[in-house]
């Protein structure tokens, strides 16, 4: 039995772990991947001690931080049930079962999908979550995007450059990402908004053709070459049905990262912390392994 | 390796390829928009990256294919 499974490894989880292990807990990492987010981040101005880095670059350096300690880790492994019974929490994954006296969820978020036919089946076929990788390859395409906040204005300011035409495809009856980009958008000539539309299918044949909409009722077809899906972001927890969490999902935390169930902590994006960035992520994870270690101590277990 | 600049899990990839001195030939597929669709006929599909390991075609940074591609 670990002192310690951290759920997770983006900034959160790793901070946690460096702290755990520095500690002494006999700890085990279960994460799908590394670096989490903050991998697929392109360019990092905010994180202190590094004027500049890149995403990758700085999720490296994470690793490396990690891999400093004999810490085990269980890469590619996913959570799938996470319950407490009596003192031990046990964690059941899709390739092993391991059991804890404590627990610490960091699990981040991921991009929220569509929910629409043809969505699975043409990612990667013209559909994309991600405009900092895929943007280039659909140099003189007509494209659609997905969403009206920040990171779907900043895939349009991308795509300026670089497609033929692009359509803003929005459920809302106007933009609602910072004033300065939306500026630069409507200067566009190359840019259509389409508020109050919702998107009723992805259509296509081996790659895509376009995306079936509902605008005031009636259904029309945008015939695109790609499509970027930018609606936000969910959190990655399927498990662990018991602990609370508020209305978008995130798992409720106290400041000592505590969450209903008690030897269950969490941290990061996961959370209800307010605003989601790498540093307070790091910060997060330093906070919740004190805690755990304390919530160790302090137990007597059975 | 066929990716792009700014593709985060390209850099990843290519980081992974030189820790593991891999030599590999790049291909910005942003630039060079032959071999974007020579990715997309090998591949059949358009995200990137993509790796050609001596015939077998990888989609994504998936490092545990990648490892037993090249027998590390």
């Amino acid at each position: 039995m670990y002192d310690l499974i951290i759920i997770g490894a983006g900034p959160a989880g790793i901070t946690a772990a460096v702290y755990a292990a520095r500690k002494k807990m006999d700890l085990l990492v279960v994460s799908k991947d590394i670096g989490g987010q903050a991998a697929w981040s392109g360019d990092i101005d905010n994180y202190i001690g590094y004027q500049f880095i890149t995403g990758p670059e700085l999720a490296a350096k994470f690793e490396e931080h990690l891999r400093k300690y004999a810490i085990t880790l269980k890469e590619n492994e996913e959570v799938i049930e996470l319950k407490k019974t009596g003192d031990i929490v046990s964690v059941k994954t899709n390739k092993g079962a391991y059991e804890s006296k404590t627990v610490i969820i960091a699990s981040g978020k991921k991009s929220r999908e569509l929910d629409v036919s043809g969505e699975k089946e043409f990612k990667n076929r013209g559909l994309t979550y991600c405009a900092t990788c895929d943007a280039p390859l659909f140099a003189g395409k007509d494209v659609a995007v997905i969403g009206a906040g920040n990171s779907a204005l900043d895939a349009t300011i991308q795509l300026l450059k670089i497609a033929r035409r692009i359509f803003i495809i929005n459920i809302a009856p106007q933009l609602t990402g910072d004033a300065i980009m939306q500026e630069q958008i409507e200067d566009s000539k190359i840019v259509t908004v389409l508020n109050n539309t919702q998107v009723i299918a992805i259509l296509g044949d081996r790659f895509v053709t376009g995306v079936k909409i509902r605008k005031e009722g009636k259904e029309e077809i945008v015939f695109c070459q790609g499509i970027f899906v930018e609606i936000g972001m969910v959190t990655n927890i399927t498990f662990g049905k018991d602990i609370e969490k508020n209305d978008f999902g995130e798992i409720k935390v106290n400041s000592r990262n505590e969450t209903n169930i008690p030897g269950i902590f969490a941290a990061g994006d996961v959370t209800d912390v307010p605003e989601k960035q790498i540093i307070i992520a790091a910060g997060e994870g330093a906070k919740v392994a004190l805690s755990a270690f304390r919530y160790l101590v302090q137990h007597k277990f059975g | 390796m066929y990716s792009t600049p700014t593709c985060p899990y390209c850099i990843r990839a290519k980081q992974f390829l030189t820790e593991n001195n891999i030599v590999f030939e790049n291909y910005d597929v942003s630039t060079e928009h032959q071999k974007a669709e020579e990715m997309v006929q090998k591949s059949g599909q358009m995200g990137v990256p993509v790796l050609d390991i001596e015939g077998e075609i990888i989609v994504g940074f998936d490092k545990e294919k990648i490892k037993q591609a090249l027998g590390l």
